[in-house]
């Protein structure tokens, strides 16, 4: 199993060359193949994206503030919705994940590093590029995509502006590099894990990642195709999506949610991971149902497969094919429920404290099953006719997407940063941020669920007046989240330039190879790899 | 409809309008106004509440947990895990939950889609960003667009209590029958939907989808596309009025009536020569209304999406291709055929403001006949 390849020789004089010795200066970060500095690039990018993404967002709430158009014309409304979709999709919650995964694997597994580190530096080093093009495509003349992030044929394709071209090329790119980070954590844990590492050994942020990284290589490959064909359709006569040349135009949506729903729980199997770990750490309790979790996660990645045209209730598809994508979108209720219950159970009888980690891992909980429970509405096909494209379904996946898989990334980033840094967070300014961001966020999405029961269509850059009020409060809401999210980036950088020192273990309940490590974890770490027993 | 429409349009009812932002929103999903409507409500309404149960159920022990089980009552963590009895009922559970809830739905869904024994077919077709309507078995059809007037959407006017959702022309149906629509559209993927019927479904270019409603109460309901089809998205409304079939009788024949006026007049229309103001004055007022949201008020376009018109070379260098591109449109991009959405008169003068507007000064004027002349030239 093991691919360690150099001789014990090598590897001494390789240890004594290199034992935290790092290159300085940009150099540092521009040639690293450290897992450790490219987890750390991936995840300080996540946050730039994450507050680049926030701005458009701000924009859109700015517009929706008050009926009738202020600020901005519909046409930059609908880039601002798109861009902000693609840009928190593809780069903030994705990369803060495989950034997360860079970070921790190696150290959770018991490896030295990735198994391709190379590789790993160039997956990360493409990324900025993917969004420096997609981000300047909005000063084109004629402005940046604008037809959502789902860029639905053919108004992406006949009907969109030249920008299209710059979209196609750097969704190109950000698929090329999950596609090569998910490569990457397949064959480090298939193949680095240190002695006695069994597979039902493996923490289960590993195992969750492990499966998403099977996700992200079954569908980004589709993407591509579908971009391409998006392409092709736009500049070289092909009619993939134009009825006229014996195209479907929901040809896409079906290529589309083939790719999109796996890619949903591409955003949430490793929030599940991380909150299986938090939550025994803090309950000091071993987690009540470790296979159980294993399999429900298995579970949810098959059936992610099976679902996908739960998002096209209203295209008018065979009534047996709308029956069977009902039930099998119910289904997956049921292994996402022994998620739920497990966690709960985990907590019952344990002795709990109640860190910031901790808390986003509550808030987590709480507001991602909620996201579930309008999930599940939402696949009662009758009640989906309903629901469709109205506000309903953004205050859903902003449930599952915000306080689902970014309150997990936050919680990781709390959980994990002692170990990073060496030094403890200020708990006091990550309570404050905490609270901030958990009244805030139920401000600004909450109500959306009335908004959208009462009849509001989303990606509208102006409404009826009977949505004022709602949309006023839910702004509001909205500027409160974005300024909450302050406070996390005044902790991080009070955290990463001092404080009180963290010990090996962290926290008192933590269990696991990267809490045997020192603080700080050094440059490289298991360079001999450790015995499980 | 003129009627409706002049008292809508009137000073006052603007101004007393100004009181509709108090109007309060519905909490819930409506009720609706047909049988399936109201199912889709109560399947809405059991869903939520087996939610809400699981909800309190699992938060509630969540939250005793969290209260009675914390490290600062100085309680010792338990050592129990896995229990499979416990995980085959905690599966267990929700499945036998989940198909008692799927059964009352798949029983409403395949209500919805049997389409058969219409009384009256209507053909919906959706465009960038209007909707049109055809009786099928009659010569009516029309287009249906934005009522609201730009000023109130640019703040400059108080707006409407019907704002946004207000159009020129409404979909008119009888009480009390089966309704067919026939979903299509010329361009984007649109989404007829009105809340009060249930009915959501796409308009794709191409294909032909089907819904029905059969409305029991009069009334007017109003509804939105709900799927994002460009730029004006948020500015394509539905109207729809269900008349007892008597005054729906008497409304469909008032409308063939008029039609046939109208192609009678356009007759005569064809012999007369309209001056120079009349065509400025009647463009103008087309050209907001059918040209503007793409080639801006200003003619200037929106470089990279919609071309400019003030300046273009089409406009000043070759009259028939101009009269040919308004009345065929051009294939591969958004600008539609305006030869079926506007009356000769209408053409007349929105190609002669076009041609004088914004420093085009041609000084042509372009009369119905010039129009009719293109038009015959191109259908055969």
């Amino acid at each position: 199993m093991s691919v360690v390849i150099t001789e014990p020789n090598d590897q001494e004089h390789h240890e004594h060359d290199h034992h935290d010795h790092k290159p300085s200066g940009i150099t540092r970060w521009l040639y690293t193949t450290n897992h450790k500095d490219i987890g750390t690039m991936y995840l300080v990018f996540a946050l730039i994206m994450f507050f680049i993404g926030g701005t458009m967002a701000m924009v859109i709430r700015l517009e929706l503030f008050q009926p009738g158009m202020q600020f901005v014309e519909p046409h930059f409304f609908n880039q601002m919705t798109t861009v902000h979709g693609l840009i928190m999709v593809f780069g903030a919650v994705m990369p803060a994940f495989t950034g997360l995964a860079n970070w921790m694997i190696p150290m959770m597994i018991g490896a030295p590093d990735m198994a391709l580190p190379r590789m790993n530096n160039w997956s990360f080093w493409i990324l900025p590029f993917a969004f420096l093009i997609l981000l300047l495509s909005l000063f084109m003349p004629g402005g940046g995509p604008s037809f959502g992030w789902t860029f639905y044929a053919p108004l992406s394709t006949t009907y969109s502006g030249d920008s299209t071209a710059l979209f196609v090329f750097s969704v190109h790119i950000m698929g090329i590099s999950s596609i090569m980070g998910a490569i990457n954590v397949i064959v480090t844990i298939w193949n680095m894990r240190a002695p006695g590492m069994t597979w039902m050994k493996m923490p289960l942020f590993v195992w969750t990642w492990f499966i998403t990284a099977f996700l992200l290589i079954m569908v980004m490959p589709v993407l591509a195709g579908v971009v391409t064909m998006v392409l092709t359709d736009k500049y070289f006569g092909t009619s993939f999506f134009d009825a006229a040349g014996g195209g479907d135009p929901v040809l896409f949506q079906h290529i589309f949610w083939f790719f999109g729903h796996p890619e949903v729980y591409i955003m949430i199997l490793p929030a599940f991971g991380i909150v299986s770990a938090i939550i025994p750490t803090f309950a000091r309790k071993k987690l009540f149902g470790y296979a159980s979790m294993v399999y429900a996660t298995a579970s949810i990645a098959i059936l992610s497969f099976l679902v996908w045209a739960h998002h096209m209730f209203t295209t008018g598809m065979p009534v047996f094919a709308t029956l069977f994508f009902m039930y099998a979108t119910m289904l997956i209720a049921v292994p996402t429920g022994v998620k739920v219950f497990n966690w709960v159970a985990t907590m019952w009888r344990g002795a709990m404290t109640f860190e910031v980690p901790m808390m986003f891992a509550l808030a987590f909980i709480v507001l991602f099953t909620i996201g579930g429970f309008s999930g599940l509405m939402l696949a009662i096909t009758p009640a989906d006719f309903q629901y469709h494209d109205t506000y309903f379904v953004v205050a859903h996946f902003h449930y599952v997407l915000v306080t689902g898989a970014i309150f997990s990334i936050v919680a990781a980033v709390y959980y994990w940063l002692p170990k990073w840094t060496g030094n403890m967070y200020d708990e006091t300014l990550g309570q404050w941020h905490f609270w901030c961001s958990l009244i805030s966020v139920n401000l600004l999405f909450f109500p959306m669920h009335f908004v959208g029961l009462a009849g509001m269509p989303r990606r509208i850059p102006d409404y009826a007046l009977q949505f004022a009020d709602f949309n006023a409060f839910i702004s509001i809401g909205g500027f409160l989240f974005g300024l909450s999210q302050l406070i996390f980036v005044w902790v991080l950088i009070k955290c990463a330039r001092g404080g009180v020192k963290a010990t090996d273990q962290v926290w008192e309940g933590a269990e696991g190879l990267e809490w045997e490590v020192p603080s700080p974890a050094p440059y490289h770490t298991f360079e001999t790899p450790p015995v499980i027993k | 409809m003129a009627k409706t429409r002049s008292i809508r349009w009137s000073l006052p009812t603007l101004l007393l309008a100004a009181s509709a932002n108090t109007a309060a929103m519905p909490l819930n999903m409506t009720k609706g106004v047909t049988e399936i409507s109201q199912e889709v409500y109560s399947l809405h309404m059991l869903i939520f509440w087996i939610c809400c149960v699981i909800g309190a159920v699992v938060f509630g022990i969540m939250f005793v947990s969290i209260l009675l089980h914390r490290k600062s009552r100085g309680v010792q963590p338990a050592q129990f895990h896995e229990s499979t009895k416990i995980e085959i009922l905690w599966t267990a559970i929700p499945v036998v939950i989940l198909i008692g809830m799927a059964i009352p739905a798949s029983k409403t869904l395949i209500a919805m889609d049997d389409t058969s024994a219409a009384d009256v077919t209507v053909q919906i077709t959706g465009s960038q960003w209007k909707w049109h309507y055809k009786y099928l078995g009659s010569d009516l059809e029309y287009f249906s667009v934005l009522a609201t007037p730009r000023e109130q959407i640019t703040n400059r006017f108080e707006k409407g209590e019907n704002y946004l959702l207000e159009v020129d022309r409404p979909l008119v149906i009888p009480t009390g029958q089966k309704i067919r629509f026939l979903m299509t559209s010329d361009d984007v993927i649109h989404s007829w939907w009105v809340p009060a019927f249930a009915v959501k479904k796409d308009a794709n270019p191409g294909f032909i989808n089907e819904a029905w409603t059969r409305v029991d109460e009069p009334g007017v309901y109003r509804g939105q596309c709900a799927e994002l089809c460009g730029k004006d998205h948020a500015y394509m409304p539905i109207v729809v009025i269900a008349k007892s079939p008597d005054d729906y009788a008497a409304w469909k024949t008032a409308e063939e009536t008029r039609i046939a006026e109208a192609k009678a007049a356009e007759q005569e229309l064809l012999a007369m020569n309209m001056d120079m103001s009349e065509l400025m004055a009647n463009g103008e007022r087309t050209y907001i209304a059918y040209c503007a949201a793409c080639h801006q008020p200003n003619g200037a376009g929106l470089p990279g999406i919609f071309p400019a018109l003030a300046g273009s070379d089409l406009i000043l260098n070759d009259k028939t291709a101009h009269i040919d591109i308004v009345l065929n449109g051009k294939s591969g991009t958004a600008m539609q055929a305006f030869g079926r959405q506007l009356s000769l008169k209408e053409l007349a003068s929105v190609l002669t403001y076009t041609r004088n507007a914004w420093g085009n000064d041609t000084g042509d004027a372009v009369q119905a006949a010039d129009v009719f002349k293109v038009q015959q030239g191109e259908g055969e």
